[in-house]
């Protein structure tokens, strides 16, 4: 029964980490009805947040070093959601409306930030900085010069393309000095080791044990849940961002400045993705490929919550957890040795973490046959609603 | 002119038929037949997502239900690669004696040639109709096809002892007619397999998307709501069009296996599903053109690329999502048809005028 109580202990937190990411994913996709696939490339962003700090704050050592958790895991917030908003006001304002193509160009995004991340480098750094200096100024001086000719539009491309073969030509030049050339990170996984205090136990509860990492991530989930739905509810911003999920036409012409809620949303959305990257971070190492392994869940978890929701987002995420640790280790079958033979076969047969996974899938599939817009879907009086 | 444009798609079929196989060495070769398998695919995807409006993510399972058909009746026919009991050797390593039960039809040719398309086209039909019938659309239906996708990938790649996990069956060393399926010949031969059968698909596109049923998908695809509210029940459209859809991508697949030489899970991993839908958007969605133009040309990009700048592909073909989804939303074959070179020859002044250019309105009076 203890082993039994220590799998949902950790079923609840690979959920909590769950929703920490579906809980900006459904913001955003409620919201904007952006599918952001790049939202599990964001988690990996913040948990490479927290490796910088990391080993920026180990030759501190003493105390500091001990903090650096928190610290890392504002930092993360703060990076991933401004990248978030750069990528809001460049790309994904110019899809609204289309959906299923935000979801083709975000997944152009996370393509682009897991190889960037697996071979930054120095040089490379510089070099794009090089390009994006030439691609600006090269429109700026064409703007002056054609902007009322009709082929402005073709020749200010032709620029970018320019200054996109400059930008490749910086990197080799800058890649012949040696110190300049070595990767950050590369495409090796990383480790990040957890603080004293987070190691070990946090007590007990009659005879089962607290580990301080599993309480830690359930108790910062609920905290920026409670964070979010408080933001949501009772601040200014929130109750814009509301209006907005409910009748976008409608805020707009009461004088609500939707495309700064999109920009509000879509950072608070990518920042709460880096924290739980950041999560993620103590429960093992991670890698360049970390958003893929995560994405797909954290989809089902909106699909199975319905959007705009955030209840439903966390019984949703706690259920998939929980399914997913008691099922895939196997545990039913040494808290209920007796089970019936059939059982028994069925049991074994998913008892690993990718047969669990399935399991979870089917779950969903046939719980949409009965409640086809999730466990609380969104009330309105238009068909699609 | 008018004879000359329908005489292209044969002269076309002759090339890539008579010509390419002359003209190219077996690895080139090999790689064409490969893309050419690919743009079926794409015909497929494009039939669902460019003129029923469904974008799948999942199209992965019925390609690789049909590479594993094909895959698992060359294994079970080589003597080469039986272990001591008559069934696959890679059995052994798991322990297993004797063949699973759903091995066992796949012995016979003519069972292995009619499953390869019919068991992804029943398992898309299933999926297709438990998905409609709910009316789940839009993004939801991307999102739950791409979990049935994760399904199928975690059971063929946890499951050792029924498809060998992660290793995928290995098709270049086994035999077919009592010759090596990886030897030139053979991949000849299913090179120019593959080049009759992409026309017929485009066939059977064609008669599919023509029509009063292909304007039924147009009609789903831009407002289903009115097409419901017009009498219409748009469950039965969409799940047989998402079952062809289906056993194309398991002829598709086949093909492709048989030429690459391997069936792995990695054919339903989340990025190839996406990949083919990017072949689709390139070419130019809702044509049937556009696809095999799309699959070929962003295949063979991708092999000059990999082969110069492994790392870079990743960045390209970020870039081409991107590019494509926001500036070229037609694709390459609907830019040309919408007038997009011709714009952009008027935009630099040399485009021939038509004939009723427009002029200022003093300049076309006479004066007098």
């Amino acid at each position: 029964m203890e082993l039994f109580f220590s799998q949902i202990l950790d079923g609840l937190s690979i959920g909590s980490v769950l929703l920490l990411a579906a809980t900006g994913l459904a913001i955003v996709f409620g919201l904007m009805g952006v599918i952001n696939l790049a939202h599990g490339e964001f988690m990996m962003l913040g948990a490479y947040v927290t490796y910088v700090v990391q080993s920026a704050l180990k030759p501190m050592g003493g105390l500091i070093f001990q903090l650096y958790f928190p610290v890392s895991l504002v930092l993360a917030f703060i990076v991933t959601g401004l990248i978030g908003v750069l990528l809001e006001r460049t790309l994904i304002r110019q899809l609204y409306g289309r959906p299923l193509e935000t979801l083709l160009a975000t997944w152009g995004v996370s393509l682009i930030l897991i190889q960037l991340i697996r071979s930054v480098s120095t040089a490379m750094m510089l070099g794009i900085i090089v390009g994006v200096a030439a691609g600006l100024l090269l429109t700026k001086l064409l703007r002056a010069k054609f902007s009322l000719k009709p082929f402005f539009t073709y020749l200010n491309g032709l620029g970018w393309a320019v200054s996109i073969v400059i930008g490749l030509i910086a990197v080799n030049i800058f890649d012949q000095v040696r110190p300049l050339s070595k990767p950050w990170f590369g495409p090796r996984n990383i480790d990040v080791t957890a603080p004293k205090w987070l190691q070990g136990s946090w007590g007990m509860i009659g005879t089962i044990e607290l580990p301080g990492l599993r309480i830690f991530i359930i108790l910062l989930s609920a905290l920026l849940l409670l964070a979010t739905y408080w933001f949501l509810n009772k601040s200014v911003w929130g109750l814009r961002i509301r209006a907005v999920t409910q009748n976008r036409q409608m805020s707009n012409c009461l004088g609500i400045p939707t495309d700064r809620v999109d920009s509000i949303t879509f950072g608070i959305g990518s920042g709460l993705a880096g924290v739980a990257g950041c999560a993620i971070t103590l429960l093992g190492s991670v890698g360049p490929n970390l958003g893929a392994a995560y994405i797909v869940s954290c989809f089902m978890v909106i699909v199975l919550g319905g959007v705009g929701n955030l209840l439903g987002t966390v019984i949703a995420s706690m259920l998939l957890g929980i399914i997913q640790s008691v099922i895939g280790s196997g545990t039913l079958l040494t808290v209920f040795p007796d089970m019936p033979e059939a059982a028994r076969g069925v049991t074994e047969f998913f008892a690993t973490t990718s047969m669990s996974l399935v399991l979870v899938f089917i779950f969903i599939i046939v719980f949409l046959q009965f409640r086809p817009n999730g466990m609380f879907p969104q009330k309105g009086r238009s068909i699609d609603a | 002119m008018k004879l000359f444009q329908r005489l292209v798609p044969w002269i076309l079929l002759a090339v890539a038929l008579f010509i390419l196989p002359a003209a190219l060495d077996d690895f080139r070769l090999n790689l064409f037949g490969r893309y050419f398998a690919l743009a079926i695919t794409a015909l497929a995807i494009d039939l669902i997502w460019g003129y029923t409006g469904l974008l799948s993510l999942g199209q992965g399972i019925f390609f690789s239900l049909g590479g594993y058909a094909v895959a698992m009746y060359l294994m079970l026919n080589t003597k080469s690669l039986a272990g001591g009991n008559g069934i696959p050797k890679f059995f052994e390593n798991y322990g297993v004696a004797e063949l699973p039960f759903f091995w066992k039809p796949f012995w016979s040719p003519a069972f292995t040639l009619i499953a390869l398309w019919v068991i992804p086209a029943v398992v898309a039909g299933l999926v297709g109709w438990l998905i409609f019938r709910n009316r789940i659309k839009g993004v939801y239906f991307s999102i739950i096809t791409q979990a049935a996708l994760m399904v199928f990938f975690h059971f063929f790649n946890g499951q050792q002892k029924l498809f060998d996990g992660t290793n995928g069956l290995k098709t270049s060393t086994s035999e077919l007619f009592g010759q090596l399926v990886g030897s030139p010949d053979m991949q000849v031969v299913f090179y120019r397999l593959t080049v009759i059968l992409l026309p017929l698909a485009f066939l059977v596109c064609r008669y599919f998307t023509t029509g009063r049923f292909g304007d039924a998908l147009i009609a789903i695809r831009d407002d289903e709501t009115r097409f419901r509210f017009a009498g219409f029940n748009s469950v039965p459209f969409k799940t047989i069009v998402f079952l062809v859809a289906g056993a194309l991508c398991g002829i598709s697949g086949a093909l492709y296996t048989v030429q690459s030489g391997i069936v792995s899970p990695q054919y339903m991993s989340i990025s190839f599903s996406i990949e083919m839908v990017i072949w689709v958007a390139v070419g130019g969605r809702g044509t049937l053109v556009g696809p095999i133009i799309g699959a070929t040309l962003v295949n063979y990009l991708r092999s000059l690329v990999s082969e110069a700048l492994p790392e870079a592909w990743l960045f390209v073909q970020g870039a081409l999502f991107i590019f494509v989804v926001v500036l070229m939303p037609d694709g390459i074959y609907g830019w040309v048809t919408n007038g997009g070179l011709k714009s952009l020859l008027a935009a630099f002044g040399i485009a021939k005028k038509a004939k009723t250019y427009p002029r200022l309105d003093e300049e076309a009076l006479p004066v007098d």
